[in-house]
């Protein structure tokens, strides 16, 4: 085992911070728009007219089977073909997460809203509520209380999955790492640098999450 | 759009001048298939034993159990296996170190199996950790109260009940198993994903090339879903609903 040299990683932190600032932009892109679109899309699969509740099920149901890294080249080939000039690696991602995350997002929030009892629109409606104030003051913050700790949850994964844009070559904060490495020889360093950025973020979110879940009193997810 | 489809390249010679474009695909999916199936055997064995410690009262089992989980799901997977690329091998003594590097056999396929196996037995390990959770504890104190040890206890009541109640999670994880798998290209196994890259660039043939794997990896998830499918079927109990 040679030894190690973590002078390389200090030298590279401006650099690497640069990478982790994409990565942080893409999370919250896609969690800002995958939120919106996703609401659209599970709108759409409750109440929506039959056919625009099958095209939105079917879009949850490709998406969520389709490996992310496949979903992720084909956003890079195809958004080019359709506009006709080519998009850079950094819009083509935000553009694939965005999309790919409201799939994802559009499920949890589906589920949000079915978790609330019909009899709490029911009463809401026998109070003199129009439809949309039960569904914004009755449904909505009962299904957010329910949604919010997998919500989180999801942009957890969201944010370790963003790293799969190295399929397209976008610097994030792993193809940062993957460069210093390369630029200073020194790959082992900076991959365990970088898994320790990952798992000190992802863990300090998680702890979050738990104590969401005991003040909310919802159990673990099965 | 227009595009013109052109499915006949399948048929065309590599450029490297080995077979053709239909052999790497359907290479391609064998390694997928070969380092699904490994890989998921891997994780539920480790899954299961992990999943078990997590529940059982001695804490020198418990806390380990617990570290595993936090240190595999909280890492991304892609990390994860340039973590076993590159630097497990340097963590290691030296001389074997150096054979992992330079002679082990299928050295990707070996590596991509084990980050994967171990990752996945992660999520196997929670599953299972509340599927037990999820079990009336009357169940467990009438092992014991019948005489049973421990080890028996989970042996014959436990898992049997807990296995069945976590199935069709685990139906969703063997998928995600297959769709996780695309990521081992990016250490150099052959897999469909590396297979799909290598094929665009080599052809332009970007849609044909990606329809085609897109629905290798369709056919593959939709096998895993039958297969486990056809499990729960008969380990079902009569009598019960589930």
């Amino acid at each position: 085992m040679g030894a190690f040299d973590w002078q390389v990683v200090w030298a590279s932190l401006p650099y690497l911070a640069q990478g982790l600032g994409f990565t942080v932009q893409l999370t919250a892109v896609a969690l800002a728009g995958g939120l919106v679109l996703g609401t659209l899309l599970a709108l759409a699969r409750i109440s929506g007219p039959r056919p625009l509740a099958l095209a939105a099920a079917a879009y949850v149901n490709i998406m969520r089977s389709v490996p992310l890294v496949m979903v992720i080249l084909w956003f890079f080939l195809v958004i080019p073909m359709l506009t006709g000039r080519p998009l850079g690696t950094e819009a083509s991602a935000l553009v694939t997460f965005t999309a790919f995350e409201a799939a994802y997002y559009g499920e949890i929030i589906r589920a949000g809203i079915q978790s609330i009892p019909r009899g709490q629109v029911d009463a809401a409606r026998a109070l003199g509520l129009t439809r949309a104030q039960a569904t914004i003051h009755v449904v909505l913050p009962q299904a957010v209380r329910n949604m919010a700790p997998v919500l989180l949850t999801q942009t957890i994964i969201l944010f370790q999955d963003t790293s799969l844009v190295h399929a397209i070559g976008a610097k994030d904060l792993l193809k940062a790492a993957e460069i210093a490495g390369k630029n200073y020889n020194r790959p082992v360093e900076m991959y365990v640098f970088v898994a320790a950025v990952y798992f000190a973020i992802c863990l300090a979110l998680s702890l979050l999450v738990r104590r969401l879940r005991r003040a909310s009193g919802t159990a673990a997810p099965a | 759009m227009s595009y013109d489809w052109n499915w006949r390249f399948l048929l065309d010679t590599v450029a490297a001048g080995e077979g053709s474009y239909l052999d790497w695909l359907l290479a391609g999916l064998g390694w997928t298939v070969a380092l699904s199936l490994a890989a998921w055997a891997l994780a539920l064995a480790l899954g299961l034993a992990v999943g078990t410690a997590r529940t059982l009262e001695a804490r020198w089992l418990r806390a380990p159990a617990a570290a595993w989980v936090e240190l595999f799901r909280n890492v991304p997977l892609l990390v994860q296996f340039f973590l076993w690329f590159f630097v497990v091998p340097e963590l290691l003594p030296r001389d074997l170190g150096l054979w992992v590097k330079q002679d082990m056999p299928a050295k990707e396929f070996v590596t991509a199996v084990l980050c994967l196996g171990f990752f996945t037995s992660a999520r196997v390990a929670e599953q299972l950790r509340s599927g037990i959770g999820s079990l009336p504890p009357g169940q467990r104190l009438a092992a014991l109260a019948l005489g049973m040890r421990l080890a028996q206890a989970y042996r014959h009541v436990i898992l049997p009940r807990a296995l069945r109640v976590v199935l069709p999670p685990l139906t969703s994880e063997f998928m995600n198993v297959i769709k996780n798998s695309s990521v081992a290209y990016a250490i150099g196994v052959m897999e469909l994903t590396f297979q799909a890259r290598q094929m665009q660039e080599e052809t332009a043939r970007g849609l044909e090339t990606y329809l085609a794997v897109t629905t290798l990896y369709f056919l593959c998830a939709f096998a895993a879903n039958r297969a486990m499918a056809a499990i729960e079927a008969r380990s079902r109990i009569p009598g019960y609903l589930g």
